[in-house]
């Protein structure tokens, strides 16, 4: 009987029973919590369910047929909580084991066979946890589970297991090993959540098994993982500092990663473990301003943050010429008050200022990094973020680096974010306090935004005043005293009182308005309420400081108000007043003396203070009235109790008092008391805080919190901004590594084997969860089919491509259902270079036509699209393939048409190009080695292309197409990795017929096998978003031992992203991609001198790149360097007057966008490179390539 | 990050806690309970607290705090919009984020937030992404949860979190496709004494449902789009297309989300849609005061208002109210000193009023300020500043979706100072 069916056969009287257990359990647990917990909450909780008890009883007996899965309605805490004090009235044991009892329950529960039990079970323990309640003890009960089967169990085992892991370190180490097995999980969510578990595992025994599953994770192909392992890495670096220098390596790698899903997770890490290491970025630093808008929200906060200190290392101050002007322009505004009448003097020295500052500015114009230029405009699009983070960080990010004319942008984001909600309002506005007192105007024009409501929360209030106080100035301080006055009226007296203050900041930052401010506030005096009447004496007192001649009938008044302020403050406020000024109401100051004396004993210690204060300074001015008086007070203050009046006292006797005992300082005693005082400033406190970085924590509490990092100051000069361009000899080295099958270019998004892998990776993912869903399976695989070929013309129409690599996927998916168990051995495989993948490949085709089979039955509609993705059956693949080998010859015949009159064109073109230093209207048909004969290939592959069979007899041999030295050929597919057969491409350099915007690729097919390969053709193609690729037409037959020559066509988007598909022969498929080096992606224009200068004008600043460089030894004639050239780029030579340059100039296949290349060459074998391109991408790598064929 | 979330009712009972990081007891919330005594008014309570060893960070929301405790430097607006966006999920969810529902569902609320974030740092905060790892309950599913043991969390995984779109799920599927907007405008106003305007100005906000089968790629246009001064939108919505074309191109997550906010240029007059004529004043001496509040249409645009409230906060002295309506009821919270006058629709022929007399406790000071009224009303079909929808196409997908568009304009923060 399981514990479940002994709880519905409970009597009903158990539950008094219960409710006795209960009240004891309670008693338990409160002796067992350290913790305050209010009593009250737990009362209150148990007491609730009371009457539910009864119900779900009756519902349990009802239901009890159902077996022992009958759970209650809901799933909440309340029944599990409920249910289990039930069960242990049904123990019916002594109540001291009452809380052991129920988890002797729990843990029946975990140990039965019913994966619905041990849910129930789990959940209980989990509701348990989150109620802050100990559950440690059923750890070994719990951990047991961790294996099992059902997900759902699986998943509230893993949320225990982190919970308690600490606490329980033997135990917890027996769960490690499922993780392990976890890692190596073929789903890459399931390696992911078992490193997410593994790592949140605070352990310090695993620390090396952790280390090693994050390095193992940061290079998987699954981007998801890798975001986990970025993760993972501040969680291990907590347990074990020590770790550092191998975690920066991770966090290294994984910044270079290129996936907007990693981006700002390993930001994050590299902020808590090593955000000193800034150099780590520079590579990066594009890219990340790139990929921005792209990431999710949490993580562009976290970006900013981090770029904003990067930038302040590496760029020059925007403002270095306005800096010193707006210093003497802040000078204005900040000393205003505190200056008073000698205004005039200050503006002058501000003009000396400004004058100075201009000249400096004249000496040293200031140029923007295009870098920093990079950051302001990748970030400005995110001020529209719906999070009111983004939109901070970016102003922060604004306010920091943005030259002064720009700031103003975000004005009308952070004024936007007031209507969010209050805790929002809260640190908007606290920021916008700092900024308003850096850059007033920039708030200006929302001033109105700021009016307070009387429904804000006083807090907000308050802040909205700071900002008001603070934007304050000669235009607009009529509108804000007016709104100020309704401020005063307000029922919120914290709120009046800071109203108050206000006004007084007001009053002393404008001179115009101090007597109307002083005459309001004096007014107020009159207030009924005492805090109102307190608080205006203060501001008053502070006020008067200023100009005390004027105001001795305030002062009078405020004398007779000591009668009625009760306010310590107040009457102190007031006291010092007529001290201070006791020669301007030389009647009334020794009266209020005397009235003070008579209650000194009654008041307040700060007003005593001020009482000794005043006594000491009438003594000094007026002792004879006075002079009994003061020694009263003297003496009363002798027997005070606060020891700090009695010193007062004692201090203040000796020193006006002549006696012969006292010493020299009694003759200063004028000197000391009645020395002049400058006039208190008022100050915002947002004054200075802007040396936090905005929107930081620090800032909000004006105090360093822990982990800060400081914003540093700008450099005086700037580094190097070389740091940030990304090594090309990494691209180049890259590409050629390229062509054999395990090499990962690491710089690309989805490199081929990553995209491989992550297939197949992902794919088992899918029928994971078919096999799950167990009868539905059909249904479920159908579904993903047809949504996935939705989804891909969905992509395919709107442009924006993105999905289709998870959509195919998808399709995919189904066709290697059996592959998981093989997947351990695929990943050695792979390790092994090519054998690997040949084995590999034929079990995966093996595996696909099974699976293909199987599918047969089933596939019903399909898109157009699924052509190339196969998720039909056999015949109708050759089916399509037909079809498709169809519309190609078609596309072929429409090009022969063509042909003939084209190419003529074409060369002509051509010959026009190469012609080099002679004048526009002379068209000799300058010999041109790399393009006349491609061109003849050509044509005469288009036409081999339509003979199909014939083709093999074909004479054109690949040595005599290629010319010589200029194109490089680059393997596709190895002869032992390919069964045999061989295949290389080189980029023919020839406009691509059926489509301008396409790469030509030349393939060379070599069959050295003893068999023949017939009908290769080309499937599967993937491809970054934008790209499109034209399929080389099927060659049916390739007899052993010939070879023959194909050309497809490639979109490459002006990238040098891969294109990736499967190259298919009747028996095989072979995973292939194709790179183009950069110098590919373009096509010779012709151009003259002028018209050259004239592009180049135009794409100066950002777009223009010069690298400084010395020429090879072979390299030093204009020959060389023009061969050199034209081999790294296909560019064609621009006609210069001087011979110590050379010009080439190109557009990008796909963008035309122009690509000019200047190289000017020196005496002693230096050159200087320059290089425009208004793709700054292209441009970098193409001068990479450049500089690396010039110098070699 | 964030390290430990509390969630803390009205009275003050921590009723959930989750730790990311090592367990934080939960007595660092004293120094809350402390600052909360202080404050007086929840809203009052200061978002951010510093402590000996941590930073408390608080929101309050449907009369929870959620406290997240920090230990080291973070911007304090990601705690906070975090916080928020825990709460609107949990409303998502639940379609309420009050104490009962959390506490029903105490199970799947801790999943919830054991996805959200990873060791303090989000991980999976979309909606859609989230409702696909742990189902939302329903009343249907809990039947089946009873009946077959099962629960809520999703047998299948998350793929949304592994596309570049996160915002959608993957293989929706309806068979009615619709897609609605509501263009909601507020109007954010203070109003003098005399009546006219201190301060006024309009911020909009479209509300989508969209329920669309597969990937629909749609484009909404403006008819005027120049009106719109500041925007800002769903992660979804393409940025460059608005930036050079002024349309909204997305493709919409599934089921409600807000598509962008707005604020209309404020070189544009705001159209006030009603005039109040008010008079309260309270006697020097004796304990009484009167009210006469008169409400009446102005610029309506030839539409009626609807929803018509009136909120007064009185003076701490005020006891009673003694009032007659010449349309609708009138309530007066003793406790609070709320007074609330629900008008109802606005009839232009008989404008509603409310006079009558307010008591006022004997002996205490006449109060100093006459107490501002808050209104609130709505206007159907009817965007005040003018925006209007030209059309919404959608790409994508074969199928011809419903397609509907809602205007209303409602009073936002409006505010008669007295």
């Amino acid at each position: 009987m399981t514990a479940m069916q002994k709880l519905l056969q409970l009597p009903v009287s158990a539950v008094n029973m219960v409710k006795t257990v209960q009240s004891q359990v309670q008693g338990h647990e409160e002796d067992k919590s350290p913790v305050l917990t209010p009593d009250g909450g737990q009362q209150t909780w148990y007491s609730a369910l009371r009457p539910d008890e009864l119900r779900h009883l009756r519902s349990g007996s009802s239901s009890a047929g159902g077996g022992g899965g009958g759970g209650c309605g809901g799933d909440g805490g309340r029944d599990q909580e409920e249910r289990a004090p039930l069960e242990e009235g049904g123990g019916g044991n002594g109540s001291s084991q009452s809380q052991p009892l129920r988890h002797d329950d729990l843990k029946e529960m975990l140990d039965s066979n019913k994966d619905s039990l041990k849910l129930e079970a789990m959940k209980r323990i989990v509701a348990m946890i989150a109620r802050g309640k100990n559950a440690s003890d059923l750890f070994p009960a719990v951990v047991k589970n961790v294996a099992c089967k059902n997900i759902e169990v699986k998943k509230l085992v893993y949320v225990y297991l982190v919970r308690y892991a600490e606490e329980q370190q033997d135990l917890a180490l027996l769960s490690i090993s499922t993780f392990q097995r976890g890692l190596k999980d073929p789903n890459q969510l399931i390696r992911a959540s078992a490193l997410r578990v593994l790592s949140s595992i605070r352990v310090t025994i695993i620390v090396p098994i952790m280390m090693l599953a994050i390095k193992e994770a940061a290079s998987d192909m699954s981007p998801y993982v890798r975001k986990t392992a970025a993760h993972a890495i501040p969680k291990l670096y907590s347990l074990d500092p020590d770790q550092k220098d191998q975690l920066i390596e991770v966090i290294e790698k994984l910044l270079a990663d290129k996936t907007t899903l990693v981006a700002g997770s390993v930001v994050m890490a590299f902020e808590e473990v090593c955000p000193e290491r800034i150099d780590l970025i520079h590579k990066n630093y594009r890219k990340l301003c790139n990929l921005l808008i792209d990431v999710e929200e949490w993580g562009q906060v976290v970006i900013i943050n981090m770029l904003t200190r990067y930038a302040r290392t590496q760029f020059l101050n925007p403002n270095i010429n306005e800096s010193l002007l707006e210093e003497g322009g802040s000078g204005d505004k900040t000393f205003y008050g505190s200056d008073g009448n000698d205004d005039d003097d200050e503006d002058e020295e501000d003009k000396e200022k400004k004058a100075e500052a201009a000249a400096l500015a004249k000496r040293k114009p200031y140029v923007m990094d295009p870098d920093h230029r990079l950051l302001l405009r990748n970030t400005k699009p995110l001020l529209q973020s719906r999070n009111a983070a983004v939109v901070m960080a970016v102003a922060q990010l604004y306010f920091h680096l943005a030259p002064k004319a720009e700031v103003g942008v975000i004005a009308k984001a952070l004024v936007r974010l007031l209507r969010s909600h209050s805790e929002v309002q809260y640190v908007v506005l606290q920021n916008v306090a700092t900024m308003t007192i850096k850059r007033r105007g920039m708030f200006e024009p929302y001033l109105k935004s700021f009016y307070i409501r009387s429904t804000d929360p006083t807090q907000i209030k308050i802040l909205k005043l700071e900002v008001l106080t603070n934007l304050a100035n000669e235009t607009n301080i009529s509108t804000i005293l007016r709104e100020f006055q309704t401020y005063i009226k307000s029922v919120d007296k914290d709120f009046v009182a800071a109203t108050i203050q206000a006004i007084g900041r007001c009053a002393t930052n404008i001179g115009e308005v101090r007597d109307t401010c002083l005459n309001g506030l004096v007014q107020l005096l009159s207030n009924r309420d005492e805090l109102v009447v307190a608080e205006s004496v203060v501001v008053i007192k502070k006020l008067l400081q200023m100009q005390p001649e004027k105001h001795s009938d305030i002062i009078k008044h405020m004398a007779k108000l000591t009668d009625n302020i009760q306010v310590p403050m107040a009457r102190a406020s007031i006291l010092w007043l007529i001290g201070e000024y006791c020669e301007h109401v030389p009647k009334i100051a020794p009266d209020v003396l005397r009235k003070m004396a008579k209650s000194f004993t009654n008041e307040e210690d700060i007003v005593k203070l001020q009482i000794l204060n005043l006594a000491a300074k009438l003594y000094l001015t007026n002792s004879k009235q006075t002079k009994l008086l003061t020694q009263y007070v003297l003496n009363l203050a002798k027997y005070d109790q606060n020891y700090d009046i009695r010193d007062r006292a004692r201090f203040i006797r000796q020193l006006i008092v002549p006696t012969e005992k006292s010493g020299a300082l009694s003759k200063y005693a004028k000197k000391l008391f009645l020395a002049l005082k400058p006039a208190p400033v008022l100050e915002s406190p947002f004054k200075d805080r802007d040396h936090f970085q905005l929107g930081s924590l620090s800032h909000l509490l004006n105090a360093k919190a822990g982990g800060y990092q400081e914003l540093p100051d700008w450099p005086e000069a700037a580094p190097d901004p070389s740091v940030r361009n990304v090594e090309s000899c990494q691209v180049f080295s890259l590409l050629e590594r390229v062509t054999t099958l395990t090499s990962v270019p690491e710089w690309t998004k989805c490199s081929s084997r990553e995209k491989r892998k992550e297939k197949k990776v992902e794919k088992p993912f899918y029928s994971d969860s078919e096999g799950e869903s167990g009868p539905t399976e059909s249904a479920d695989s159908e579904s993903y089919s047809s949504s996935g070929s939705d989804s891909a013309s969905a992509s395919a129409e709107s442009g924006s491509g993105s999905q289709s690599e998870e959509s195919e996927d998808a399709s995919d998916s189904e066709e290697e259902e059996e592959e998981e168990d093989k997947k351990k051995v695929w990943k050695k495989e792979f390790k092994k270079l090519a054998q690997g993948s040949e084995s590999e490949q034929s079990s995966e085709s093996d595996e696909r036509k099974r699976a293909r089979k199987s599918k047969q039955q089933k596939s019903e509609s399909e898109s157009e699209t699924d052509g190339d993705e196969e998720s039909d059956s056999e015949s109708s693949q050759s089916e399509s393939d037909d079809s498709e080998s169809e519309v190609d010859v078609k596309n072929k015949k429409a090009v022969q048409s063509k042909a003939p009159s084209k190419p003529v064109i074409k060369e002509t073109k051509k010959e026009k190009k190469e012609m080099s230093l002679l004048d526009l209207d002379d068209f000799e048909p300058a010999p041109s080695p790399q393009v006349t004969p491609v061109n003849s290939f050509l044509s005469s592959s288009l036409v081999t292309d339509l003979e199909g069979l014939s083709l093999s007899d074909s004479v054109l041999s690949p040595a005599a197409i290629s010319p010589s030295g200029t194109q490089k050929c680059y393997e596709l597919l190895h002869r032992i990795s390919g069964e045999g057969l061989s295949v290389e491409y080189c980029f023919s350099r020839q406009p691509f017929g059926p489509d301008a915007n396409m790469v030509a690729v030349q393939m060379h097919f070599a069959n050295s096998a003893a068999t023949d390969a017939k009908n290769l053709h080309m499937e599967d193609v993937k491809l970054q978003s934008g790209m499109r690729v034209t399929d080389f037409p099927e060659i049916e037959l390739l007899p052993a031992g010939e070879t023959t020559t194909a050309v497809m066509g490639i979109d490459f988007c002006d990238s040098t992203q891969a294109a990736n598909f499967q190259l298919c022969t009747h028996s095989r498929k072979f995973f292939v991609s194709i790179q183009p080096p950069v110098g590919e992606l373009m096509k010779p224009v012709f151009m003259t001198e002028n018209e050259f200068k004239k592009e180049q004008g135009q794409l100066m600043g950002m777009n223009e790149i010069t690298e400084k460089l010395t020429l090879d030894v072979k390299c030093r004639n204009e020959h060389a360097i023009v061969q050199r050239v034209s081999a790294a780029a296909n560019l064609s030579r621009v006609p210069c007057g001087s011979d110590k340059e050379c010009r080439f100039a190109g557009r990008t296949v796909s963008g035309g966008s122009l690509v000019l290349v200047t190289v000017a060459t020196e005496e002693d074998g230096s050159a200087r490179l320059t290089l425009n391109c208004e793709k700054m991408v292209i441009g970098t790598m193409l001068v990479k390539d450049v500089l690396l064929a010039l110098t070699q | 990050m964030i390290h430990s979330l509390f969630l803390i009712n009205y009275t003050g009972d921590i009723f959930l806690e989750k730790h990311w990081k090592s367990v934080i007891n939960r007595s660092v919330c004293d120094y809350f309970f402390e600052a909360k005594e202080k404050a007086l008014e929840p809203e009052n309570v200061p978002p951010i607290l510093q402590t000996p060893h941590h930073y408390l960070i608080n929101i309050y929301r449907g009369k929870l705090f959620f406290l997240a405790v920090i230990q080291t430097e973070v911007p304090p607006l990601f705690v906070i919009e975090f916080l928020h966006k825990v709460a609107d999920t949990l409303q998502d969810y639940f379609g309420d984020c009050s104490e009962g529902v959390i506490k029903d569902n105490l199970v799947t609320v801790y999943e919830i937030l054991e996805e959200m974030l990873d060791n303090g740092f989000p991980l999976a905060t979309e909606s859609n992404v989230l409702q696909e790892m742990i189902r939302p309950p329903t009343i249907l599913r809990s039947v089946v949860n009873t009946l077959t043991g099962g629960s809520n969390v999703g047998d299948t995984l998350p793929t949304g979190q592994l596309s570049n779109i996160p915002w959608r799920r993957a293989g929706v599927k309806y068979t009615n496709n619709e897609a609605y907007f509501d263009v909601i405008e507020e109007i954010d106003a203070i109003l003098d004494k005399s009546g006219s305007t201190v301060f006024a100005e309009i911020q909009g906000v479209i509300e989508a449902c969209v329920r669309l089968t597969g990937m629909p790629d749609l484009t909404l246009s403006f008819m005027n789009p120049r009106l719109l001064d500041d925007v800002s939108f769903h992660p979804c919505v393409r940025f460059k297309r608005w930036e050079s074309e002024r349309v909204l191109s997305f493709i919409p997550p599934d089921g409600n989300f807000t598509l962008m906010t707005y604020h209309v240029s404020s070189q544009n007059l705001v159209a006030i849609p009603v005039y109040v004529k008010q008079n309260i004043s309270f006697m020097e001496t004796g304990s009484c005061g009167r009210l006469d509040i008169t409400i009446g249409p102005k610029q309506t645009m030839g539409k009626t208002v609807e929803g018509l409230l009136v909120t007064i906060h009185m003076p701490k002295a005020v006891l009673s109210a003694n009032l007659t309506a010449t349309q609708g009821n009138y309530t007066y919270d003793l406790a609070t000193k709320v007074l609330v006058w629900d008008v109802g629709k606005l009839n232009p022929q008989k404008l509603p009023n409310l006079r009558g007399s307010l008591s006022v406790q004997s002996g205490a000071p006449k109060p100093e300020e006459n107490p501002s009224l808050n209104i609130d009303m709505k206007i159907q079909q009817l965007a005040i500043s003018g925006l209007k929808v030209n059309r919404l196409d959608m790409y994508g997908e074969k199928y011809k979706p419903f397609k509907g568009v809602k205007y209303l304009t409602r009073a936002g923060k409006f505010q008669v100072r007295t």
